[in-house]
């Protein structure tokens, strides 16, 4: 396949002039829906990436809004508190021109009783053409993508996916890395990934992306991952990665350390002894950062729990690019919604 | 680029062409102030960097030559899942009070033109747009039509106008090919665009 800018390349830079003679047969997508990061080939994710590019470039314009997708009605269906993802899906589709309709579901008829899928029947004849879903439940959106004539984009459900972030995630990775790449880069993502949704999505495309993925936390809250780590060189298009609960042999030379946040209601179950002690263990902090390279890049998908799973500091230092996630996710999220729709019926 | 279809511009045709256009803009300005060329994704870029050369040869003046990607103007959705791909946009100076000539390689049903004007008008008010084209070859859709055309070919619906330029093909030629089969709009494959 052929793609005419390069990957990451920063938003500003100019066109490049096409040096080398390039093939007619331009890549195509087929994906109606957006579930998980699983489904996609390199080349998909590729073609996310630059596409995000050029959203980037839209971003940065005057007026930073193009008619992409006048006329479509983008419906937000949020059944988890949400404010950066939600927003975020808001902004986007708002900046291809699309019309946006957000309904929570706290105040919505769900609360009389209404099940998921008279919802989306409901969102359906409401004149809702693409879908962006977060529920609780893991695998909630296939089952709407089940019923639903238009696209559905995963936002985010139960423990299972949340492919934008992972897309997102990867996006600023290649952008914070030296040669914009993240291959044979040793990615840590530190933290609660029993629970993370973030995680599960970040596993498939990080290590499609020949990433030296490291997960790490306490072993509580690792269960059950050591078995898909082992498994994962018997799972096509699937790449190794590494489980542990050893802090430092995880961080040592790290180029890019994620910490996920420890989720107060998922932690019922005496997973964890106290916050202080998680903090006190597994808490990303200045000295520990050290043992990471020098140019080390932190991230966090938010929302943070400064103190606990990152000090204060860790998050305000120059190195971490925080905020610059959940800017590229705005992109990330309009490359998306434009890709999607110009799928319908037949698209997968 | 193998040739598969009859040839209708050589490499010479094409480099006069060029140089003509390139005298009748400057003629139609009367001089180069306030002067911009902006290529359409992908062949109009580097036959706006051509004109370019061309007036600072004889004019001696440098002009500023910026590139537009209308992916985001198309009037059909569907369209994007055929050719996902965006080239993308960079126009380095200030639109408002300019005078921009659009520059692409073929013309044919005005769409992209359209689509064109309205991502440039997103950028600011120039005083003026025009139009240079490579290839006109008939069958608008849109009230548009071209300032400043290299060649006009007559042509059918069912046959293809192919545009090679060294920059992305390795070489310059121009030739007419007939469809098998009639097909749809091929509009958003380089080198057909209307």
């Amino acid at each position: 396949m052929t793609l005419e800018i390069g990957a990451s390349g920063s938003p500003a830079s100019p066109v490049p002039e096409a040096a080398i003679p390039v093939s007619a047969q331009a890549p195509a997508w087929r994906h109606r829906h957006l579930l998980d990061v699983d489904v996609l080939d390199w080349s998909e994710i590729e073609l996310v990436m630059t596409t995000t590019d050029a959203m980037r470039e839209v971003l940065a314009r005057p007026i930073a809004k193009v008619p992409a997708l006048r006329g479509r009605n983008v419906t937000i269906l949020f059944y988890e508190a949400s404010t950066r993802t939600r927003v975020s899906f808001e902004v986007a589709a708002k900046n291809l021109s699309a019309d946006v309709v957000n309904i929570a579901a706290a105040t919505s008829s769900v609360t009389k009783g209404e099940s998921l899928v008279d919802t989306i029947r409901t969102v359906e004849a409401l004149g809702a053409q693409m879908l962006v879903m977060r529920h609780a439940v893991s695998g909630a959106p296939y089952l709407a993508a089940a019923h639903f004539g238009g696209s559905v984009l995963n936002g985010g459900d139960g423990w299972h996916a949340h492919p934008t972030q992972a897309l997102l995630d990867l996006y600023t990775m290649r952008e914070h890395l030296p040669g914009g790449s993240v291959a044979g880069r040793k990615v840590v993502i530190l933290g609660d990934i029993l629970h993370s949704r973030v995680a599960r999505s970040n596993i498939w495309s990080l290590t499609a992306a020949g990433a030296d993925l490291w997960l790490c936390g306490p072993s509580t809250l690792l269960r059950g991952f050591d078995r898909w780590a082992a498994a994962s060189p018997r799972i096509p298009g699937h790449g190794r990665f590494q489980v542990t609960s050893d802090l430092g042999a995880a961080l040592a030379g790290a180029d890019v350390v994620m910490a996920l946040r420890i989720q107060r209601e998922r932690m019922a179950g005496g997973l964890l002894p106290s916050l202080r002690e998680y903090a006190a263990r597994f808490g990303l902090t200045r000295e520990r950062l050290a043992a990471a390279r020098p140019d080390v890049v932190v991230m966090h998908p938010g929302p943070m729990n400064e103190g606990v799973e990152i000090a204060p500091d860790v998050a305000t230092d120059p190195r971490s690019v925080i905020t610059n996630q959940v800017t590229n996710g705005v992109a990330v999220r309009m490359a998306l919604l434009y890709l999607l729709a110009g799928v319908h019926g037949e698209g997968r | 680029m193998p040739m598969s279809g009859r040839q209708i511009m050589t490499v010479e045709e094409i480099r006069r062409a060029v140089i003509r256009i390139s005298h009748e803009i400057v003629e139609k300005q009367a001089g180069t102030s306030g002067l911009v060329l902006v290529g359409i994704q992908r062949r109009g870029v580097p036959l706006a960097r051509r004109i370019a050369d061309a007036i600072a040869e004889h004019e001696g003046v440098r002009l500023p030559v910026g590139a537009l990607d209308i992916t985001f103007y198309r009037d059909d959705l569907s369209l994007i899942a055929q050719s996902p791909v965006v080239k993308g946009t960079d126009l380095p100076f200030d639109l408002n009070g300019s005078t921009v000539v659009l520059v692409d390689d073929v013309l044919y049903t005005g769409r992209t033109i359209r689509a064109a004007m309205d991502a440039l008008v997103d950028f600011g008010r120039p005083r003026a747009i025009r139009l240079a084209v490579l290839i006109d070859r008939g069958h608008r859709e849109l009230p548009i039509r071209a300032d400043h055309v290299g060649k006009n070919v007559p042509t059918s619906r069912e046959e293809v106008v192919k545009v090679h330029l060294v920059e992305v093909d390795g070489v310059d030629e121009v030739e007419i090919e007939r469809l098998p089969a009639p097909l749809g709009e091929t509009v958003g494959v380089s080198g057909t665009t209307g």
